[in-house]
């Protein structure tokens, strides 16, 4: 049970992050030569070579292109509309974790593409990964969104699971 | 507030079934508004972005790709034999596909020490060029046996793998050229044996890669040239930048105008170790037994030319010191650093600078060269100097060329071709700044949309960048130099390229891009810098009697 003021706050949260996925994954979907190789080319850090192995295939680079893209802008629209967005929030959590660990904000590193502020440890995908677990851990989609109705529809197993 | 909550959180029993629908489907889609925010927002912005950002009226670039001769499918085997396995000579077998056994351990190593070192797994990848080592040849015996080494690796393993059939390593170059089972030989001597090893081979009837410059004195540029023609032998000179994809987009650029007239280029070289000033190492197991010294003082008769002009014009000093005949290891190792064997500056590197030009602008043999320098860091007895400045007065063209050299520093300065209307910066990527006082752009750097405090236009080979202008992206490469050859997955290394094509012109009957034209050229521009400097007067070009004139000292 929430307050007026925390189920607000806990429902503007979730747009605003799904705002940010879905813009980021919609904007390099309108740019067709978007690719995330040089990010993961600059990769550091202990996964780095993980990383830059998958530049090294262009079978592979497409998938990866094509699955970060789209997943960007699902998890973004379903975070706003509240559709199955515990899993949505969990997938968010996963992407960002990637990205952290392909550029970790470890003592000396130095990117390519600076990112604005500084950061020691923490940085923005951080705090986004923390606060995509507080909606997994407090979830409004059952109150304001979709999953109102998708958890009345959904099989059991689904509920069980805490999927929705 | 517990009312308060129950309200928010669950819809109250009371409720009528029509009003608790409303709700239910109210609380439902009540977040649903902002995709169609969203939506508009993204409208505007690529609005935005796209609108009076139309550049196409005034910089135009296609999207071609550079272009190479492709290989034909079932081209014939191509029997090559190898001159001279030094350093250049190891590069040039290993990017033929031929590499020293021990060279591949060291890849092997590096790859095992560090995964994303992956230039043994991108030289495994690399074609084979369907050529066969049947010859070798080396005065100096420990090259001479790591060239049949070399020669044999058909698999191209390290020193455990299993090899092919050992090339037979020749003593003197005659003999190589005078064996019945090659067809083509590379070159990779000293620069006072280029041309001399070049005309005997095309007499021969065997086809030649040279290394640059094509020449060493100035009356054997004109034999080789007339030799070259006559037995119609296929011609590359080894000037690998031929292959640099930049180069193509670089022509097509200036081609269209879109830098306004260029009246200044400025190229250099920056170097800044004892390798890249020639101190090379002195290998063991060198001494006269193991070195046939004869044979390296050079051909009597270039030498002889050499001389002549020395002596003719008062240049001695420049002569020896030591003498020719006296086996010095020094001199054998590093032998860049003297004019009895090299051609400085000018020839070694000059000419890379020189021929890009050429290949992007076509302005042929400059029509004046001065020359200032002086060695003023490496003072370990050489006589070439490492620091040269040249330039080159191309008046037909309304146009300078400014050499500038130095071998004690390695400050970047690249390549660039200023315009009046933007400069290009040209080396593995291909940048175009455009000026803030260009008048082909004045109108649209008033509206701001096109900005001149950074690159303009970036081509980074391999990217499809040609339509639109630099990403943030693509600039912080370019800043940091990163290459971009691993898109295609594939990594060309471009003298391969260059001795690719130079086997598949032998097999087409075609002409290679640097033949025996071009490195008439680039031979004599850097004959003309070079005694610019060693007479201390400019030097001029008689187009119709294709000679260099001496300018007068007033």
């Amino acid at each position: 049970m929430y307050t007026k003021a925390q189920l607000t706050w806990l429902v503007v949260l979730r747009v605003f992050i799904g705002w940010h996925f879905a813009y980021e994954g919609w904007v390099k979907l309108l740019n067709p030569r978007w690719t995330s190789l040089p990010y993961l080319l600059d990769s550091q850090g202990a996964a780095s070579s993980f990383f830059i192995k998958l530049t090294q295939n262009p079978a592979l680079m497409d998938t990866v292109n094509f699955l970060n893209q789209w997943s960007l802008l699902l998890i973004g629209f379903a975070l706003i509309i509240g559709c199955f967005s515990r899993i949505a929030s969990i997938g968010g959590i996963l992407l960002l974790l990637l990205y952290t660990l392909s550029h970790p904000s470890f003592i000396g590193a130095s990117y390519l593409m600076p990112f604005e502020g500084s950061y020691l440890w923490i940085d923005k995908n951080l705090v986004e990964c923390a606060a995509l677990a507080v909606l997994c851990t407090f979830p409004t989609s059952h109150v304001i969104g979709l999953d109102r109705y998708m958890k009345k529809i959904m099989p059991a197993w689904v509920r069980k699971y805490k999927l929705i | 507030m517990a009312t308060e909550e129950k309200d928010i959180n669950q819809t109250p029993s009371s409720e009528q079934p029509e009003s608790k629908g409303r709700r239910e489907a109210l609380k439902a889609l009540a977040t649903v508004p902002v995709l169609g925010a969203l939506a508009y927002g993204v409208y505007k912005k690529q609005k935005a972005v796209t609108s009076g950002r139309d550049i196409s009226d005034v910089f135009k670039v296609s999207k071609d790709e550079a272009k190479y001769l492709e290989p034909k499918p079932d081209g014939e085997l191509i029997r090559v034999g190898i001159i001279g396995f030094g350093i250049r000579g190891k590069q040039l077998l290993r990017a033929a596909g031929f590499a020293e056994p021990s060279w591949i351990d060291t890849m092997i190593e590096a790859s095992k020490k560090n995964k994303n070192d992956t230039r043994y797994q991108q030289y495994k990848e690399q074609d084979n060029l369907n050529i066969e080592i049947t010859a070798v040849c080396d005065i100096f015996d420990v090259y001479g046996n790591d060239a049949i080494l070399a020669g044999s690796n058909i698999n191209r393993e390290g020193s455990n793998g299993t090899f092919g059939k050992a090339p037979k390593r020749y003593r003197h170059y005659k003999e190589l050229l005078a064996a019945k089972d090659v067809d083509a030989v590379i070159i990779a001597a000293p620069d006072h044996w280029h041309s001399t090893m070049a005309m005997d081979a095309a007499k021969a009837g065997k086809h030649v890669y040279v290394e640059k410059p094509l020449s060493w004195t100035v009356p054997e540029t004109y034999m080789v040239r007339q030799v070259i023609k006559e037995t119609g032998v296929v011609f590359q000179l080894g000037h690998q930048g031929r292959q640099t994809d930049c180069y193509q987009k670089a022509e097509e650029i200036i081609g269209n105008g879109l830098l306004g007239p260029i009246n200044l280029i400025e190229v250099c070289t920056n170097r800044n170790s004892p390798n890249g000033a020639w101190v090379y190492d002195i290998i063991e197991g060198s001494n006269p037994n193991s070195i046939d010294w004869k044979q390296f003082e050079g051909d009597p008769e270039r030498v002889k030319e050499y001389m002549d002009y020395m002596t003719k014009y008062g240049l001695e000093r420049y002569v020896g010191p030591e003498e020719r005949s006296k086996f010095s290891l020094e001199r054998f190792f590093r032998w860049r650093c003297w004019w009895d064997y090299s051609t400085g500056l000018s020839g070694d590197l000059l000419t890379h600078e020189y021929d890009a030009v050429n290949q992007i602008m076509h302005v042929g043999i400059p029509h004046s060269a001065t020359s200032s320098g002086g060695v003023y860091f490496f003072k370990d007895g050489r006589t070439v100097p490492d620091v040269l400045q040249t330039t080159f007065e191309f008046p037909e063209n309304d146009m300078t060329m400014l050499y500038s050299a130095t071998l004690a520093s390695s400050r970047n300065r690249g390549k660039v071709f200023m315009g009046h209307d933007a400069s290009m910066e040209v080396s593995n990527i291909l940048q175009v700044t455009v000026d803030k006082n260009s008048t082909r752009y004045a109108e649209k750097i008033d509206k701001g949309v096109i900005h001149t405090d950074a690159p303009f236009y970036t081509y980074v080979p391999g990217q499809d960048s040609s339509d639109s202008v630099t990403s943030p992206t693509e600039l912080y490469f370019a800043q940091r130099g990163l290459l971009y050859t691993y898109v295609n997955g594939k990594r060309y290394d471009t003298t391969h390229l260059h001795i690719r094509e130079w086997l598949e012109c032998i097999r087409q009957k075609k002409t290679p891009s640097c033949d025996i034209d071009q490195a008439f050229e680039e031979a004599m521009t850097a004959h003309m810098g070079t005694r610019a400097f060693l007479e201390g007067r400019t030097m001029y070009w008689d187009k119709d009697k294709e000679e260099i004139v001496r300018g007068e000292i007033v």
